[in-house]
């Protein structure tokens, strides 16, 4: 099994998450994307942890997804409201606050 | 395998007297859940804040029981690491936080009671809120956020490991989005205030996550002891270390607020509940400084000629940025966090230089900084017209024919910002860059000095707009606050003028204060 090929993956879902912040609009999508970076700094660890012979990694992991979840909670707990208020969930709606 | 692996894991040992502030602080946050789902109503609140100040109190106690020259040492597993560093941060966050607790308790200024929404799940200018706000309902559940994130500030400068680092930081910031969002006045603005502060935070979260688990393929550990000895074990850096260790940055300088990753500040300074947001520009930036501190002297110091180039230039445009763009607000909370952010750039000078002088002098630096942030904040909240809050500048012009006391309050915060002698703010920006001069970065301090004039000219105009201009005729007025914020502002400006007359104790207190690596 070659491992690099698993990095790369994670290198490629991060970056994609990344650029998905970047440019999308809705703000249910833009926490997809942070999401996606998460996990894919989770496969990373797993990797790594494959790699190197230890198993810190694979723990390491778990933190990771119950952080996500803690953060999932509290962001879309945000989004609702502001969906609620405004009746739409676009980042770029949201323009009060300028300089 | 499975055998050999169970073998392997024994009991972690864990020294409670030295953990002893946090389990406080976090098990009075446990407590606090319990009052919010079993006290009736109407003695909520008071049973909140009593419980809430008594955990600081017994909490800061805790912290002076430790004794930093006895039992300095890494603890759980080296995933904490208590030295003098450690102590005096987490010193200065529970003072921090004791603080901000006497301006989120403050219900007299607003008449419809205090600085949070009556219950901020009601659509903003809807019937409910409406009746909510007839009823006198607080919604006491800020105080059980408030506790979990000084939890949170209180692990993150002593973390001592990449994991533990990650998890104080959403521990720290996950309640601080809530509490942003849930402003009583300007619902709209704080609530979307709340949604970039989440959404920016999370992303930079997941950089520093993503650099964790490349140091980790580095260094086949996340510990930053390990993280030091695995980069100078290494004959050639690696790509791999040299990209995680500025993602890591990229996170940390996020919640420092330095640019070009400073976006959120001002519109969350702007648009959270003044007292939120006192209390965040203390504590959130000592805490973490204090991480950032901990994570360039311990772990990447063996990258520091790699990272320089890049450092010099974060700094330098955070201090432009900062003073620049703060010269041409308009709302005095917007103009105060221009202010942290060229803080932020001064700071990072004593980052860069890697001296105990700058050290002490960045730890002095912030405890000034989050005594006077605090102050000023607490005087804003307290100039109000018919809405709320009187944030344009406009609006303050000729206070200080109005209410003296308070505009001469609000000038020495700014003349403690500015950086005039006499003020810890002085003191501060000495020490840091007299540190960072002795270690040859010259040019950087030749630019602070630059910003520093800079800044020196939007603070002074406040000065003379409160004092020599005359009011241009819309309804301001400085309310009397309860005797929570009075007492607030009075201890911050005391701090404020007693670090800046007589600092020599405090660098006493620093002398033994060194990262245990």
């Amino acid at each position: 099994m070659e491992l690099n090929n698993f990095i790369l993956l994670s290198a490629i879902l991060f970056s994609i998450g990344a650029v998905g912040v970047l440019v999308r609009r809705n703000a249910i999508v833009v926490f997809m994307s942070v999401e996606m970076m998460l996990n894919a700094a989770n496969l990373a660890f797993v990797t790594f942890a494959k790699a190197n012979g230890s198993i810190d990694g694979q723990v390491i992991a778990f933190f990771v997804m119950v952080v996500a979840a803690a953060e999932v909670v509290v962001g879309l707990s945000i989004i609702v409201s502001i969906f609620r208020t405004r009746r739409t969930a676009s980042i770029d709606e949201a323009s009060l606050l300028k300089f | 395998m499975s055998s050999a692996l169970i073998a392997d894991i024994t009991a972690p040992s864990v020294n409670y007297y030295m953990l002893a502030p946090i389990l406080i602080v976090l098990g009075g946050a446990v407590l606090s859940v319990l009052v919010e789902a079993f006290y009736p109503r109407e003695s909520r609140r008071s049973a909140q804040i009593a419980l809430v100040l008594t955990t600081l109190v017994v909490a800061f106690l805790a912290v002076l029981n430790i004794k930093v020259d006895a039992i300095l040492g890494f603890t759980i597993v080296n995933s904490l690491a208590i030295d003098g560093v450690s102590v005096f941060l987490q010193g200065l966050i529970i003072l921090s936080a004791l603080v901000g607790a006497l301006l989120i308790s403050e219900n007299r200024i607003d008449p419809l009671g205090d600085a949070f929404a009556a219950q901020s799940s009601a659509l903003p200018g809807s019937e409910d809120e409406l009746a909510f706000t007839e009823r006198g309902w607080y919604q006491t559940e800020i105080w059980s956020l408030f506790l979990f994130s000084v939890g949170g500030m209180l692990i993150f400068p002593i973390a001592n490991d990449l994991l533990t680092l990650f998890v104080a930081l959403e521990v720290m910031s996950l309640p601080l989005y809530l509490l942003v969002g849930m402003a009583r006045r300007r619902r709209l603005l704080s609530q979307e205030a709340a949604l970039k502060y989440f959404v920016l935070g999370a992303f930079s979260s997941a950089f520093m996550l993503y650099g964790s688990a490349l140091v980790y393929g580095f260094a086949n550990s996340v510990e930053l002891g390990d993280i030091a000895k695995a980069l100078s074990a290494s004959a050639a850096n690696s790509n791999l270390m040299l990209v995680g260790g500025i993602f890591i940055l990229i996170g940390l300088l996020f919640k420092v607020g330095a640019a070009p990753f400073h976006q959120w500040t001002p519109d969350v300074y702007q648009g959270a509940p003044t007292a939120i947001t006192a209390f965040m520009s203390a504590g959130t930036k000592v805490a973490a400084f204090g991480a950032l501190l901990r994570v360039f002297y311990v772990a990447l110091s063996g990258l520091a000629w790699d990272l320089s180039a890049v450092l010099w230039a974060i700094a330098i445009i955070t201090m432009l940025v900062g003073t620049i763009i703060g010269v041409a607000q308009s709302d005095i909370k917007r103009m105060l966090a221009y202010s942290s952010i060229a803080h932020a750039g001064f700071l990072l000078l004593g980052v860069i230089a890697q001296s105990k002088a700058a050290l002490d002098g960045s730890l002095f630096y912030l405890a000034g900084y989050a005594f006077t942030s605090l102050g000023a904040f607490a005087v804003v909240s307290l100039v109000r017209d018919a809405s709320g809050e009187a944030n344009h500048l406009g609006q303050w012009a000729g206070l200080g024919k109005r209410s003296p006391v308070i505009a001469s309050v609000f000038t020495l915060f700014l003349l403690a910002l500015a950086g005039i002698p006499l003020t810890s703010g002085f003191v501060g920006k000495f020490a840091v860059f007299a540190a960072a001069y002795e270690k040859g970065l010259a040019p950087l301090v030749v630019v602070a000095v630059i910003a520093s004039a800079i800044a020196g000219f939007f603070y002074v105009r406040v000065i003379v707009l409160m004092f020599f201009t005359d009011a241009s005729g819309d309804e301001v007025s400085v309310v009397v606050p309860s005797f929570a914020t009075a007492a607030a502002i009075t201890i911050t400006a005391v701090v404020t003028i007693v670090l800046g007359v007589i600092p020599q104790p405090v660098f006493d207190l620093l002398s033994n204060a060194l990262f245990l690596k």
